[in-house]
Order: C-alpha cells, then sequence, then structure tokens
C-alpha cells in the first residue's frame, strides 16, 4: 500500500485476498488524481456547477436565542441530492472512470448514498446496483423510487438483520467476483483501507468551508464542531480541516436508540470494543465471542454497529467526544428545527442537533458551535408522521 | 512431522491426492455436526476444513451463509467449536484438522489465545478468510508460537509479490483459488490452474489445493491431474446437510456416497 492504512491501531485492509488487488488499484489511482490538477479542476466544477457547493453557514436565528450560544449550520441539507452523500460520491465515480470501471456496486441504510450513487452514475453513464437491507427499504421508501428513477438497480438483503451492515457484506461479496469491471463506491469513511481516507478527503471541503465561513461571520474559530456519527463521513468532513485546531472541541454524536441502557442503539464508540468487521480493525458492538450484534437506531442512516477508524482513533487519544442522543431527543430537535427554523433536518443530523442544544442549555458562558446539518429530512417524513400521530403531537 | 506432511506423503506413495470437505461446526446442530464430520471420515476424506459460524461470512456465498445461520441458530459459539475438535482429536489422531474462521472471532479475546486454544483442542491449521497476507503479521506470528500451521490464499488475480509471501508465510497447505468471487459450486473453479501452480511451485509454496467451485469428481481429478496436491470441496458438501435437513439418516447416507465419489475421483491415473 501506498499510504498509511492505519490511524493508531485502527484501521487496516482485513478482506479476503482476493480483494486485495482491486483496493491496490484504487489506492493507486486515487493518489495519481490527487496530484492531478485536472481531476481537482473537474471534481470542483462539478461540486460548483451540479452540486450547489460551497453550501452556506447559517445562523440560528430563534432556536436557542434565550440562551448565550450561537448556534451556525452547515447546510449540506441543501446539497444536491439532499445530504453531504453527493460530495465523496462525485469524487470516487471521477476515480472509477480514471480506471475504466464500466459499473458501480454500492450499499446504502438510510438510502441517502444510495440517491447519491444514483445520481453521479447516472451523469456519467455508469451502470449502477445498490444494495439496501430489505427493513431499510421499507422504511425509507422516498429514497428507493428516486435511485429507481435515476436508473440504478435496488437489490434487497434480507440476510442477518436486513439492514446496512448485511448490505455493507452483500456489496463486498458482489465486488469479490466483480472488481475487473466494477467499482465498489462505498459510502462512508469506514471499511478497508484506502476507502477511509479516500472519503474524508473527498468530503474535507465541508470543514474548509466552514471554518473559512465561520472566520467571516464571527471572526474566530468555533468552540465546538457537531456532527452526527454512524459510519462517520459527515463528521470526518467537518472535523478534518479542525483537527490541528486544538481550541476546537470535536464533538460526534452516537444514536442511542431506546437509551443505552437498554442494549438497543448504535453506539459503538460509546459501548464497543475493539474487533475486526466490514474490512476494518475499528470499535465495534460485538459479543464476548466476536459475534457481530445487531445496532438500532431510529435513524437507518446511524444504523450500524461499528464506525470509521479514525473516529475510533480520535476517540483513543483523547482528540474527539463521542456522546449519545436518543431517539426522542433526536425527534424533539428534528421538531424544534423545523418549527422554530423552518428547516427539516434529516433524523441523523437531528442528533447532532439535539446534542447542540443540550450544549446551549448547560452554560451561560458565550459559546459558538457549528452543527453539521448534513442532510434533509424529506426522505424521514413518513416516518417522523407516524410517530407524531401515534403520539397525537401534531 | 506435521499430520499435512505425513498425509501428503502416505496419499503420495498411494498415488492419490487429496479430498479435503468443508463444513460449518454446528450445522444443522452441534451433536448432528458431529455425525456428519464422522461420516465425512469414514466415507474417506483425507482432511477437514471445519469453518466456526460467524455472524458476518463476507466471503462467503449463499449456501454457507445458511449453514453459519443454522449452526448459530442453534447455539454454537466457539467454545462448542474447541469442545467438537477436542472431541474429533480424541477420536482420529491422525487426521489433519484445519479451521475456517473469520478474523473478529480470533481477535475479539486476544490473537495468541485464541491459536493457543487451537493448540490445546489439536487444530493442525487456520486460515481467516478476511485477514490477507499484508495483514497477516501477528496472526501468523501466534500460529507459528503455538505450532499451527498459518494457512494463506493463492488467488489467481495476486501478483507476484504477493504469491511470494503466501508461499514464504504459508505452511501445511496452501489454498489455491482458481476464480474470483466468493464461496459456491454455482461457479466453478477456473481451469486450467497449470500456470498458478507452477508459479507456486516456483516459489516453493506448501503442497497447493484447490478450493471454491469444487462439486464434481471430474473437477477434483482434472485439479489433480494437473499438479495441484487435491481439492476441497464445501457449499457441495453442505448442500447435502441442507437437502436433508428433515431426514438425518438420509443426510448422513447421501454424505457418505458423495464423500465416496469425491474421493474416489483422488486416485491418479
Amino acid at each position: 500500500m501506498l499510504l498509511n492504512p492505519y490511524f493508531g491501531e485502527f484501521g487496516g485492509t482485513y478482506v479476503p485476498e482476493i480483494l486485495v488487488p482491486a483496493l491496490e488499484q484504487f489506492e493507486a489511482e486515487f493518489v495519481a488524481a490527487q496530484q492531478d490538477p485536472a481531476f481537482h479542476a473537474e471534481f470542483k466544477r462539478l461540486l460548483r456547477e451540479y452540486a450547489g457547493r460551497p453550501t452556506p453557514l447559517t445562523r440560528c436565528r430563534n432556536l436557542a436565542a434565550d440562551t448565550n450560544t450561537r448556534i451556525y449550520l452547515k447546510r449540506e441539507d441543501l446539497l444536491h441530492g439532499g445530504a453531504h452523500k453527493t460530495n465523496q460520491v462525485l469524487g470516487q465515480a471521477l476515480l472509477a472512470k480514471r480506471v475504466g470501471k464500466t459499473q458501480i456496486i454500492a450499499e446504502t441504510g438510510a438510502g441517502q448514498h444510495g440517491v447519491a450513487t444514483a445520481l453521479a452514475c447516472a451523469l456519467m453513464g455508469l451502470k449502477c446496483r445498490i444494495y439496501m437491507g430489505a427493513k431499510d427499504i421499507e422504511r425509507q421508501k422516498p429514497n428507493v423510487f428516486r435511485m429507481k428513477l435515476m436508473g440504478a438497480t435496488v437489490i434487497p438483503v434480507t440476510s442477518g438483520s436486513a439492514t446496512l451492515k448485511d448490505a455493507c457484506n452483500e456489496a463486498l461479496r458482489d465486488w469479490a467476483g466483480s472488481y475487473e469491471t466494477a467499482h465498489y463506491l462505498l459510502g462512508t469513511a469506514a471499511g478497508p483501507h484506502p476507502f477511509p481516507t479516500v472519503v474524508r478527503e473527498f468530503q474535507r471541503m465541508i470543514g474548509e468551508e466552514a471554518k473559512a465561513q465561520i472566520l467571516e461571520l464571527e471572526g474566530r474559530l468555533p468552540d465546538a464542531v457537531v456532527a452526527c456519527v454512524g459510519g462517520g463521513s459527515n463528521a470526518i468532513g467537518i472535523f478534518a480541516d479542525f483537527i490541528d485546531e486544538p481550541s476546537v472541541r470535536l464533538i460526534g454524536v452516537e444514536p442511542g436508540g431506546k437509551g443505552i441502557e437498554t442494549g438497543h442503539h448504535g453506539a459503538p464508540i460509546a459501548e464497543g470494543r475493539p474487533g475486526v468487521f466490514f474490512g476494518m480493525r475499528s470499535l465495534m458492538m460485538s459479543d464476548e465471542h466476536g459475534q457481530i450484534q445487531e445496532s438500532y437506531s431510529i435513524s437507518a442512516g446511524l444504523d450500524f454497529p461499528s464506525v470509521g477508524p479514525q473516529h475510533a482513533h480520535l476517540k483513543s487519544i483523547g482528540r474527539a467526544e463521542y456522546p449519545s442522543v436518543t431517539d426522542d431527543e433526536a425527534l424533539d430537535a428534528f421538531k424544534a428545527l423545523a418549527r422554530h427554523e423552518g428547516i427539516i433536518p434529516a433524523l441523523e443530523s437531528s442528533h447532532a442537533l439535539a446534542h447542540a442544544l443540550k450544549m446551549a442549555k448547560q452554560t451561560d458562558n458565550e459559546q459558538v458551535l457549528i452543527v453539521n446539518l448534513s442532510g434533509r429530512g424529506d426522505k424521514d417524513i413518513f416516518t417522523v408522521a407516524e410517530i407524531f400521530e401515534q403520539r397525537g403531537e401534531i | 512431522m506435521s499430520r499435512y506432511q505425513q498425509m501428503f506423503e502416505r496419499l503420495d506413495a498411494a498415488g492419490q491426492g487429496a479430498f479435503v470437505p468443508f463444513v460449518t461446526l454446528g450445522d444443522p446442530t452441534p451433536e448432528q455436526s458431529m455425525a456428519v464430520i464422522d461420516t465425512l471420515i469414514a466415507a474417506g476424506a483425507d482432511a477437514l476444513e471445519l469453518g466456526f459460524p460467524f455472524s458476518d461470512p463476507v466471503a462467503d456465498g449463499p449456501t454457507i451463509q445458511g449453514a453459519t445461520v443454522r449452526a448459530l441458530d442453534a447455539g454454537t459459539t466457539p467454545v462448542t467449536c474447541f469442545e467438537m475438535i477436542t472431541a474429533l482429536r480424541a477420536k482420529y489422531p491422525q487426521l489433519p484438522i484445519g479451521i475456517l474462521i473469520y478474523a473478529n472471532l480470533v481477535f475479539v479475546n486476544g490473537i495468541d489465545g485464541f491459536y493457543a486454544k487451537c493448540a490445546a483442542a489439536g487444530v493442525d491449521s487456520v486460515l481467516v478468510a478476511d485477514v490477507p497476507s499484508l495483514e497477516a503479521a501477528p496472526y501468523r506470528e501466534a500460529a507459528l508460537k503455538h505450532g499451527i500451521a498459518p494457512i494463506f490464499i493463492a488467488p489467481p488475480n495476486a501478483s507476484d509479490a504477493t504469491l511470494q509471501r503466501v508461499a514464504d508465510w504459508g505452511a501445511g497447505y496452501t489454498y489455491l483459488l482458481s476464480r474470483a468471487g466468493v464461496t459456491g459450486a454455482e461457479t466453478r473453479a477456473g481451469m486450467p490452474i497449470t500456470a498458478q501452480l507452477d508459479k507456486l511451485k516456483g516459489f516453493k509454496a506448501a503442497p497447493p489445493l484447490l478450493g471454491f467451485g469444487i462439486s464434481e469428481p471430474a473437477q477434483v481429478a482434472e485439479a489433480i491431474a494437473a499438479g495441484a496436491a487435491g481439492a476441497i470441496a464445501g457449499s457441495a458438501v453442505v448442500k447435502v446437510i441442507e437437502r436433508n435437513l428433515g431426514d438425518s439418516a438420509k443426510m448422513l447416507s447421501e454424505m457418505h456416497d458423495y464423500i465416496s465419489r469425491m474421493k474416489a475421483a483422488t486416485v491418479k491415473a
């Protein structure tokens, strides 16, 4: 390998031997593209003219108005496709074209990565098949339709828990037999090397833009950057440019589901142990024998029993903090942002916002927080409507 | 001399190659699994490949995934697997026993401790499906320390550097893979394998056994005629279990018949 596959003790390339040449080829192409001005120019042009970058940094006018906290939202929800996923998908799709791959394989949980992959493939003329847990297909119907509309084949995965982790397994199995013609367009900053590095580099503009924007608006760096963590791509994207700014707290919010104490959660950083799964050594939810456990979250995009290796590393060296937020707290934040700011956030991003609102209440000191509003909530309105109707809240 | 060396010498003298069946430990239940394994040996298996059921078997196709689910549903844990192997070792002192496993089951309670348990149970070799040779150093080190042969896969797309490492680091046997993809009888092993065999021979690799996509006696004969030391069949063996879940007696008689035919194909012309 050309780049370091490890972040401290986490990371690596834990795949069957047959996939190693495909990963080596992908890494070599990534390294070459990083040094190629024409690649950067094309990537930037797509981000600007097609995806809609830069995204704004919006100060909340009403939320937390009675506190000394100013909350800014990094508006990845306004990106084409509806979430930050589009950024790195465009980068990887360009790489796939460079190596002459004609097909794309992807996994998706909430369907946001699937939608982003489908749109990039439609744009670039790549044939696309997307593995999605049968349970997720049920809870994310609008996104399934979007993918199909843009020409992707959506393949239901019924093995295991029929959610994201099983879709990941199935995508790897497919790739083991199809790597000669297909690129596996992995959707988060996790999995085998070089994906965690590639995805971070193709998402790091979120933090670069946010840093420039906050300096312009506030004349100083924020006190903390807050993002939700499933696999960890939006979080590492907004963290990357702040890692070397020691005054900025990095806060990744894991899904606490029905409460950490119930065991029904998706918080491998808080509650998991080191292990090897999905091509990487990282923190994961597993039993004492090493069997990977099923995670749970109201948010399909955070419902994953492991996490990207760089987050495991940032936690182990104390550079980032990883609290959790329950389903109910996320729902409250979802409602609050809609009601008070006129923005409907993704349930994923609602976790980050919920934590920022907690932080605002916890101190009287002046503080500036940036929340990565990683996606919009259109895909979630049916799920949420059902819950609110049951509770008589709407 | 290791049990694998003894087996290869014995077979060589008899003008035969090795036939090595794979089953998942605990499929469909630990008790039935022991009866199946006894049948494999009675029908002529020269060595065994035994899978530890894992929640996320990424290198396996639907057939072995199914075996894994049955074994886990029947309560099979690594503790159960080691108990089964200990019993097999007592019963069959000369039989080479290899295990096929995923990294997390080895890693979670300490790599060294896992290989110590293998040695205590009488395991001869360990193949970790999701640890390629470039990540294998700590696994290999622990294996050698405890007298276990580390098995590596030699795939058709490997660079010479990888094949060299597989040859240098492996012991016992080399797992020769002649096609891409995951385990399964649906996609047949690629042939011919002569070029791959020549390279491995040049790098002085341990004797190669051809696996993935082997389901018929003719393939076993072809692999051995081409110069492989033998063949491994997994999914095709597991399918015999899958087909006869309701009828234990039929499962064992069909298995005996199938394994006998596969073994018969190892006799060199």
